[in-house]
């Protein structure tokens, strides 16, 4: 009897028969490992909250394994002997026990803590590359509102994990926030004392805070991120324009294998930052901090660095208390406009940003090519002015540390904070859009002149001139006729090739230089109609 | 998603192949494939056309090297993980280098994988440049239309508007149910904040008749020789868990002022006709900012102010603690005081309101 003869080699294909007649899965597949990423590092940025967010999904749910959520009061009896013996909820015993009575919990807790501030400073940075480059724009609109809002919806993530631990600092912020809902007129005390079950602190609200922090919050941001990211492939990627390049196509690399490699290194190498920041730089040490009691705090309380712009605002709001004389009278107290108004008004205009500015400018258009910031002075220079109306906010949030790091007055850093808010903002709007018209000028410059080459020419008469080298064909007057067209303008000899790129090899040369230079970030592209390929391998 | 198969793909150049051919290579159905999906490979490029160059052994061999590495910086983290003593002990020695020792191997471990992947991905592989098209043309006026008609015969079919009463009744039955969800969510949060009149009471209150004494945070009672002149320490109402955050709102701050500044403080306190609140030189306020209510705890002797570290609200303490910088508007209740047996006792509790301000502040 013959055996039937079993085919290794013949078995994923066979497999895969199998899978694709059921699923039908073989034409989206191949779609999908075909599509094309256009590449910037700046494309970058939003990847980097992206994996943050993932680290903190896994050393999240590491910390819940030991965290235990409740304010029931017990006497510490662990290995850090300066607590022991001392009155703590368990919230902040079980936060102790992470750091010092299980193996590695430290660096988890730590790990954790870094990569929320870097999902946060991540998603900051990525915003401002969206608003600067207008990649807000039509069609993109609901994407911007999506991540403006998790923007804030990391901002809760991140309030509610810090509170958690129940030491000494996050108690402060904890009491802080109370009062923030209890400034609010008419339900005030109601919002409080439903939050908190009572009057501050209650019993229950680290338990709250515990499933906010670990199951409604998070679930709120995988699903807006799921939407974000489900938008952004739907929509494809924007792209800068350049060589080819047009509203509607996408240049770049196919996802698969090359640009899914780069992503993959990508967030192993955001993995390992966070890894290294977790072990070798402390944060948050709520050892040193003790059990939150009412009754103590210490100098240079600050909050984490994305709640500072709201600390600062507090401080430097002036005591204005608006009373209203009716019965026994009632009172907006001053914390209410630097901690909910102001909040409220960042939240819901920069959310409609992208529609008021389409209105201004009566654009219907679809927009798919990036704008250079110099292009777009007026946007450039509003966003100029949010930071640093919000940088002001955010070193008045430490200004104490600044007065006493720099030997200056608390409260003349007070004033200049005041004052610092309504001078500095108008400022930075007017020196951004002077320098946005003047790079804007120095490109057509160049376009027109050509480039500035370093060589001095003596005419006969004695004058001096520098030799400029155009960029394409001038007229009679050595004029170039190039045309602006939204991208890099090569300013230097070398990005023209006159000199060849820095050779590669530390101690040698590895490789005998190219001969074409190639300007980094566009690869040669040529226009449609004399296009050329290059294969692989063999047919060149 | 795009499934074109007649050849006219976007941009395609020559025809379309047959991938049925031995003679195609694996890069021309590649090609194929891509270009069926509207992308055409413009520029492919192996970064190493001729095999076995110096470039190339070489940027294998650090390649292989980083990832070995890995493993290695891997096994430690493992065997750190296993056998460092991690204990924590007082003073120095190995069992503080633990975390540093677990993160670092970790790290490099996971740095080493993303930057050999990275190097492969870069290095390694062609570069390539394609384009695809965008389809960013919307559907057609037709196509919209027969989508909105075939939204809007849904709603034909139910019928609505030839039988009103059902909508209605649906809508009228419906709006209980969204009552019913929100119940109990609403009903168990939402509590009478001013039962027992807990936002204006604290732990001072006279209990049963007697007034409260002043203890320290172990529950001594305090004495006035307990501060020296131009001292203050924070004292807690002298009931059950009165130094517990059961009673958030009730630390004090007891301060001994000198003969100047105390006679200052007294006219103070006849000016808003409330004699006799301090006893001899010692004068009592709220700790809690009447800001935030972070607790206002830097007092600064020389001038009599008292500092809250949060927001730099500052209170003049001879002066009934007014505000005099800062976002603070109000200034810190005083708590009367009196000796009982040598003791300090309160003799009421607050005639204000402690803590941040609310809307019902009258």
């Amino acid at each position: 009897m013959k055996r039937r003869r079993f085919d290794l080699a013949a078995v994923p294909g066979k497999a895969a028969r199998e899978v694709d007649d059921r699923l039908q899965v073989n034409t989206p597949l191949r779609s999908l490992l075909n599509k094309v990423f256009p590449d910037h590092w700046s494309f970058l940025l939003g990847e980097i909250a992206l994996f943050s967010f993932i680290v903190l999904l896994l050393t999240g749910v590491y910390l819940t394994l030991f965290f235990e959520p409740s304010l029931r009061e017990v006497t510490y009896d662990g290995s850090f002997a300066p607590l022991r013996n001392t009155h703590m909820s368990a919230a902040y015993e079980s936060s102790l026990n992470i750091s010092f009575d299980i193996r590695g919990g430290l660096v988890m807790r730590q790990m954790h803590h870094w990569a929320a501030l870097l999902f946060m400073a991540s998603i900051i940075v990525h915003m401002m590359r969206i608003f600067f480059t207008g990649a807000f724009r039509k069609p993109r609109e609901l994407n911007w509102m999506i991540g403006y809002l998790l923007f804030w919806v990391g901002f809760l993530a991140g309030f509610t994990g810090y509170s958690l631990p129940d030491d000494g600092l996050s108690g402060t912020g904890l009491r802080i926030a109370s009062a923030i809902m209890l400034s609010i007129p008419v339900v005030g005390t109601w919002v409080t004392t439903a939050i908190f079950a009572g009057e501050f602190p209650g019993h229950i609200i680290i338990s709250r805070f515990f499933i906010a922090h670990v199951l409604l919050i998070p679930g709120l941001l995988v699903a807006l991120i799921t939407v974000h990211l489900g938008l952004v492939f739907k929509q494809k990627h924007t792209q800068w324009p350049g060589p080819g390049r047009t509203n509607s196509n996408v240049v770049g690399e196919r996802m698969f294998p090359r640009y899914a490699l780069k992503q993959g290194g990508f967030f192993m190498i955001v993995f390992g930052v966070i890894a290294l920041l977790g072990g070798l730089v402390q944060i948050n040490p709520i050892w040193l901090f003790g059990p939150y009691e009412a009754g103590v705090v210490s100098a240079a309380s600050q909050p984490d660095w994305y709640v500072m712009f709201l600390d600062g605002s507090t401080r430097l709001m002036p005591p204005w208390e608006i009373n209203i004389p009716i019965g026994s009278g009632y009172v907006i107290p001053p914390l209410f406009w630097p901690t909910v108004v102001l909040p409220g008004i960042l939240t819901m205009v920069p959310l409609f940003y992208p529609f008021i500015e389409a209105r201004l400018n009566r654009d219907r258009e679809l927009h798919n090519l990036l704008q250079r910031p110099r292009d777009v002075p007026g946007r450039t220079a509003l966003g100029a002015m949010a930071v640093s109306f919000w940088l002001v906010l955010t070193l008045s949030g430490a200004n104490d540390v600044i007065a006493d790091k720099f030997f200056i007055s608390l409260n003349a850093m007070t004033w200049a904070g005041r004052i610092g808010l309504i001078v500095v903002p108008p400022l930075a709007y007017y020196f951004t859009y002077r320098i946005c018209l003047g790079l804007q000028q120095h490109d057509r410059e160049v376009l027109a002149h050509g480039v500035e080459t370093g060589i001095i020419r003596r005419l006969p008469d004695g004058r001096f001139v520098e030799v400029h080298q155009p960029l394409g064909q001038t007229d009679e007057h050595g004029h170039g006729e190039l045309e602006y067209v939204g991208w890099v303008v090569p300013k230097k000899m070398n990005r023209l090739g006159a000199l060849g790129p820095a050779i590669k090899g530390f101690f040698y040369p590895i490789e005998k230089p190219v001969e074409a230079p190639v300007s980094p970030g566009h690869p040669p592209v040529e226009p449609r109609a004399e296009r050329e390929e290059i294969g692989s391998g063999g047919s060149r | 998603m795009s499934t074109r198969t007649d050849g006219h793909a976007h941009g395609a150049t020559g025809d379309a192949i047959d991938v049925n051919d031995p003679q195609v290579s694996r890069f021309d159905i590649v090609r194929e494939g891509a270009r069926r999906d509207d992308i055409e490979i413009v520029h492919y490029e192996a970064q190493f056309p001729v095999p076995g160059t110096k470039a190339e052994r070489r940027l294998t061999r650090t390649l292989t090297g980083i990832f070995l590495l890995v493993g290695l910086f891997a096994t430690a983290f493992v065997v750190a993980y296993i056998w460092w003593p991690w204990e924590y002990k007082p003073g120095s020695g190995a069992g503080k280098l633990y975390t540093p020792v677990l993160g670092l191997t970790l790290g490099l471990a996971l740095l080493g994988i993303g930057f050999g992947i990275l190097a492969w991905g870069k290095k390694l592989l062609p570069k390539e440049v394609s384009i695809q098209d965008r389809h960013i043309e919307p559907a057609s006026d037709e196509e919209r239309k027969i989508t909105g008609n075939t939204l809007l015969y849904m709603a034909d079919e139910l019928g609505v508007r030839r039988r009103p009463l059902l909508g209605i009744s649906l809508l009228a039955g419906l709006a209980p149910v969204g009552a019913v969800a929100a119940a109990p969510l609403i009903g168990g949060l939402i509590e009478q904040p001013h039962k027992n009149n807990q936002y204006f009471t604290t732990g001072w209150h006279p209990k049963d008749g007697k007034l409260i004494h002043l203890t320290h945070h172990d529950g001594t009672p305090v004495r006035p020789e307990d501060v020296s002149p131009g001292g203050q320490i924070t004292v807690f109402p002298g009931i059950e868990g009165g130094a517990t955050n059961e009673h958030a709102d009730s630390p004090v701050l007891l301060i001994h002022l000198r003969e100047g500044d105390a006679s200052e403080a007294r006219a103070a306190n006849q000016r808003e006709g409330k004699p006799e609140s301090m006893w001899n030189n010692y004068i009592a306020f709220s700790k809690i900012c009447t800001h935030a209510g972070c607790p206002a705890s830097l007092y600064e002797q020389q001038t009599n102010r008292l500092l809250c570290p949060c927001h730099q609200s500052q209170f003049l303490i001879t002066d009934n603690a007014r505000p005099i910088f800062g976002p603070a508007s109000r200034r810190l209740p005083q708590l009367p005081l009196d000796i009982e047996e040598g003791f300090f006792v309160a003799k009421s509790d607050f005639t204000e309101t402690v803590g941040p301000d609310f809307w019902e502040r009258p």
